[in-house]
């Protein structure tokens, strides 16, 4: 535990102070610690998925305050809440279907919480039949989902209580780490999952626009350039950070015929393009984007002259949440040191002598929000959605009761 | 040792950097980074600082900085320490510490500047800095140190909240309240109706009533603050109470748990608290070392006797304000320590407030004035170099003709005593010990005689220049010969010459037109020979038009000089 610990202070402290770049490398590590954390967890005899649940939920809240701007912390701490509650479904399912249909009214006394109703066998394998698949309105109207919530281990059968018990403990955190192991797999070849679908979508003589620098894009784009697809590409430098001009290098050095532009040039230049790809920071459950600031102009230039936007992600970075959660902090303001030399305004801000209140802000907001309805499509290392079908993707991948991972009590 | 530096210009008006201090004057290597010169305490009235010409000898360029901020941080290798334990009587890094380290030629020890550009690094030494320190880690320019990311320890997470307000959770705010962007409120505050709070910081736990206003302000935990109080620029410490009405002006600090009764006023740049003003008892060594621009906070570093005050109170006096003098807080005791002999004018450089626009106007025209007036000091500056504080300073060679003019001003009050019946041999006794002890030449004597002779005949009431030629004339008469005395080569001469023309031109214009006249006359009198007079001509042959002024106006008589036989001729050759 001490180790676990200390594993988790570190990174804590690395997220707070921003040390971190990009979703993709949060989201990994982020897996990796919570791996370490189910490993190390010492599971009660009973109702371990609860344990491991709040063990979980724990250090998930504590990684979510350090950096609340970073969406794909609470992303992967969600997804490991699912797959912990998925997994003790599983091994309760097919505990339940091993057993056949024995009985276990004589087991009412083996219980050992007593806010939950006692249920058939039969009810119990329906029911996690019932949650494994997707959410549909059946499913509503029985009104049993709160199942998922207290998995019980114990409502199996009773003579073969000890020996699957053990068996089971065992099971749990080995299935667990084992698909943990799996998300950990996705998160890092998402890149190639989504490149794959990029000969599909860009075609010869293509003029392709996008802003900034984001990895996705530019594997994207090389994915399509190795297919022997000839396209133009258009690049927006991507102020205050400039990336844009990393990016440019990038291409060239393959081969590409780029052009860099400004930010505010977009709307001029637009009418020579045919499709706009851009990454993003997190896709939220209404299909709404954060992405870095000056792609909700891109946005807006693209549907002004029908020019189809397209926005390649990974499926880390698919958020539960929607965008007026209070939780979800919709901008970060950064350092103003990127936009002006503090030195060279330096009397401009002195506040002796202006009177005392500073006449001088300066403000770097880093990302910006585009309504789904400026999304073309959403490609995804599981293929291509529209935006309208991404509320449908967090089913497959969250629970409902996971969407509020802190524990505090709101006054 | 390396010392981090920022740039941060200071005010132009002020002379004080954003923080508070001097402006501090540095010369740079500009390719080694070695820090060649540090000062920090600039006599502003001179407008003058010093190089040590050997620093150009050394390096081969040296760039002159005044605007750049020590952070005071420094980066030390281990020989730093063992230098401090040699010298144990440091008492300033800076002003000692370095400064020693620059001069000294024996340890060899050098100091490097860096200079940081995007990061962010300062120091809080007194309430200005402290004020603008706040002021830009609410600005953001210190992210990801900023109030809204947990950087250190595990506080409350505060949100920067719509329109820019830093908002902690549980935070109680009025609908009617307005607050302004930049404003930072702490846990568990509770803001009242129509309270306008703008640039401020309020902690935890804040009582604030309504139709508050606080412009500028830092409210720390606990504090109680009743319906009507208007608080500038002011920093108020954990658990005070003020009661209704309380006017806090600009520059006020109210330490821990006081209490200020209904409707007093507190006037500017006073600072209370609940235990008396340290008293001075100073040691000799504190006395040297005492700094005053640190402000009556450091108390005990003062070398002046301060007032302080023991307040006893009744229960609910409502005075209203006095200004200077203590006053009544209607419910709790306390003591106003009022400010030191620096008085108002060190209390404003480093307040929270800023400087009052008063002062700031007068600071203006004091500003204004100086480059309009003709500076002594101005005429005596090399041509090389100008002495705005923004660019680069010369070496001091200005001092030669600064000495010129006082020598000047002694030798014309040694004559205006001639006047009074001196007699002449002692004047001229006088003037040579003047001679000697300015280490000027004798044609310089020449030269400032010669200037007091014409003053003095401007003295006399004269109504046209005919009269005013007649004046000269007597006087020239009456001391020709304290003139001639010291006119004993051509050289000299010259001397005498140049500086009449200097007269003409300069300060008394009134002999312009009487030039090739008095010239003349001088040249009858035998005080000035051909010699002289022709080879000024001839000098003046090469120059400029402007200064051909009066060799045009003499034109005839030089001509004369040249054309007539050696021997002297009495004609007059005026035109």
């Amino acid at each position: 535990m001490p180790d676990i610990q200390a594993l988790i202070n570190d990174f804590v402290l690395k997220l707070k102070r921003r040390k971190i770049e990009g979703s993709q490398a949060t989201a990994r590590q982020t897996a990796e610690l919570l791996r370490a954390v189910v490993s190390h967890q010492r599971l009660p005899y009973t109702n371990q998925a609860l344990a491991l649940l709040d063990a979980v939920r724990d250090v998930g809240e504590q990684l979510i305050a350090a950096n609340p701007v970073e969406l794909a912390v609470g992303n992967i701490v969600r997804r490991v809440l699912h797959i912990i509650r998925e997994e003790d479904l599983t091994s309760v399912a097919s505990a339940v279907d091993g057993l056949g249909l024995s009985t276990n009214s004589d087991d009412d006394d083996n219980f050992e919480h007593d806010d939950h109703p006692i249920l058939s066998a039969a009810a119990v394998a329906a029911a996690a039949r019932i949650t494994l698949r997707a959410p549909s309105l059946q499913t509503l109207l029985e009104g049993l989902p709160e199942f998922a919530s207290a998995p019980r281990p114990s409502s199996s059968g009773g003579d073969s209580e000890g020996k699957s018990k053990s068996a089971e403990r065992k099971k749990l955190k080995h299935d667990v780490i084992e698909a943990i192991n799996e998300l950990i797999q996705d998160i890092e070849t998402c890149h190639e999952q989504i490149s794959e679908q990029a000969v599909g979508l860009i075609h010869q003589n293509e003029v392709i626009l996008t802003l900034g620098h984001s990895k996705t894009v530019k594997e994207f784009l090389f994915a399509a350039n190795e297919k022997k697809r000839s396209f133009r590409v258009f690049i927006a430098e991507g102020a205050p950070r400039y990336q844009g001009h990393v990016l440019a290098k990038e291409l060239v050095a393959k081969g590409l015929q780029t052009t860099v532009i400004t930010d505010s040039a977009v709307f001029a230049m637009i009418s020579r393009v045919n499709m706009v790809i851009v990454g993003a920071h997190a896709i939220m459950a209404n299909g709404g984007v954060i992405a870095p600031v000056g792609i909700n102009m891109v946005a807006l230039a693209a549907q002004r002259h029908a020019v189809p936007f397209v926005v390649v992600a990974g499926t880390h970075k698919l958020c539960p949440l929607y965008p007026h959660n209070p939780e979800v902090l919709l901008n970060d303001l950064q350092c103003p040191s990127h936009l002006l030399d503090f030195g060279e305004f330096s009397d401009c801000m002195d506040f002796s002598t202006s009177g005392g209140s500073p006449l001088l802000h300066v403000v770097n907001p880093a990302f910006d929000f585009i309504p789904s309805k400026l999304v073309s499509l959403f490609v995804t290392d599981t293929g291509g959605h529209s935006p309208s079908y991404m509320y449908r993707l967090i089913a497959d991948y969250y629970s409902s009761d996971d969407f509020v991972v802190e524990q505090r009590i709101k006054s | 040792m390396t010392m981090i530096i920022k740039q941060s210009k200071p005010s132009v008006l002020t002379h004080q950097t954003r923080l508070g201090d001097d402006e501090i004057f540095m010369a740079i290597d500009p390719e080694t980074k070695e820090l060649l010169y540090y000062e920090d305490k600039v006599d502003l009235s001179q407008r003058l600082i010093l190089l040590d010409k050997m620093l150009l000898v050394e390096n081969g360029a040296i760039s002159l900085h005044n605007d750049k901020q020590d952070c005071y941080v420094d980066i030390c290798s281990l020989g730093v320490l063992d230098l401090f334990v040699d010298n144990f009587d440091y008492q300033h890094l800076r002003r000692h510490f370095v400064k020693g380290l620059l001069v000294d030629d024996i340890m060899g020890c050098k100091i490097f500047t860096h200079e940081i550009q995007s990061s962010y690094a300062a120091r809080v030494d007194n309430f200005r800095s402290y004020d603008t320190i706040s002021k830009d880690i609410v600005q953001r320019w210190t992210y990801p140190f900023v109030p809204d990311v947990r950087y250190l320890g595990n506080g409350l997470q505060i949100k920067l909240d719509r329109e820019g307000i830093y908002k902690a959770p549980d935070v109680v705010q009025s609908r009617s309240a307005h607050i302004d962007a930049f404003t930072v409120l702490g846990n568990a505050t509770t803001v009242g109706d129509n309270t306008k709070i703008s640039n401020s910081v309020i902690g935890q736990g804040c009582i604030i009533g309504h139709n508050v206003v606080i412009e500028g302000s830092y409210v720390w935990d606990n504090v109680t603050i009743e319906d009507g109080c208007k608080l500038s620029h002011a920093l108020i410490c954990d658990g005070v109470h003020l009661r209704e009405g309380v006017i806090l002006e600009p520059g006020v600090i109210i330490s821990f748990k006081v209490e200020v009764g209904q409707n007093i006023v507190v006037p500017t740049y006073s600072k209370v608290s609940l235990l008396p003003q340290p008293s001075k008892q100073d040691s000799d060594e504190e006395l040297e070392y005492a700094d005053t621009n640190t402000g009556a906070i450091e108390s005990t570093s003062m070398a002046t006797v301060m007032n302080t005050s023991k307040l006893d109170f009744t229960l609910g006096t409502l005075d209203a304000k006095i200004s200077g003098k203590p006053e009544l807080q209607g419910s709790g005791p306390g003591y106003i320590w009022s400010s030191s002999e620096g008085g108002t004018e060190e209390e404003c450089r480093q307040s929270i407030a800023p400087i009052p626009a008063g002062k700031l106007l007068e600071l203006l025209q004091s500003k204004i004035y100086d480059n309009n007036a003709p500076d002594q000091d101005m005429i005596n500056t090399p041509a090389s170099g100008e002495l705005l504080p923004d660019s680069e300073s010369t070496f001091g060679d200005g001092d030669d003709d600064r000495e010129y003019v006082d020598f000047e001003k002694e030798v014309e009050a040694t004559f205006q005593r001639g006047l009074t019946g001196v007699e002449k041999e002692n004047v001229i006794l006088e003037i040579n010990s003047l001679r000697l002890s300015c280490n000027m030449e004798q044609a310089d004597c020449a030269g400032a005689l010669f200037h007091s002779i014409m003053k003095q005949a401007l003295v006399a009431p004269y109504s046209c220049k005919n009269e005013l030629y007649a004046n000269a004339i007597k006087e020239i008469i009456k001391w020709g010969d304290l003139l001639k005395h010291y006119l004993t080569t051509a050289d000299e001469e010259f001397e005498v010459i140049l500086k009449f023309e200097d007269i003409c031109l300069g300060t008394t214009r009134d002999f312009s037109p009487l030039f090739s006249n008095i010239l003349t006359f001088l040249y009858d009198k035998e005080i000035l020979s051909e010699k002289a007079i022709l080879s000024w001509a001839q000098e003046k042959e090469g120059a400029d038009e402007s200064d051909k002024i009066f060799t045009k106006q003499a034109e005839q008589f030089i001509k004369w000089l040249r054309e007539a036989p050696e021997e002297d001729e009495e004609d007059d050759a005026d035109d």
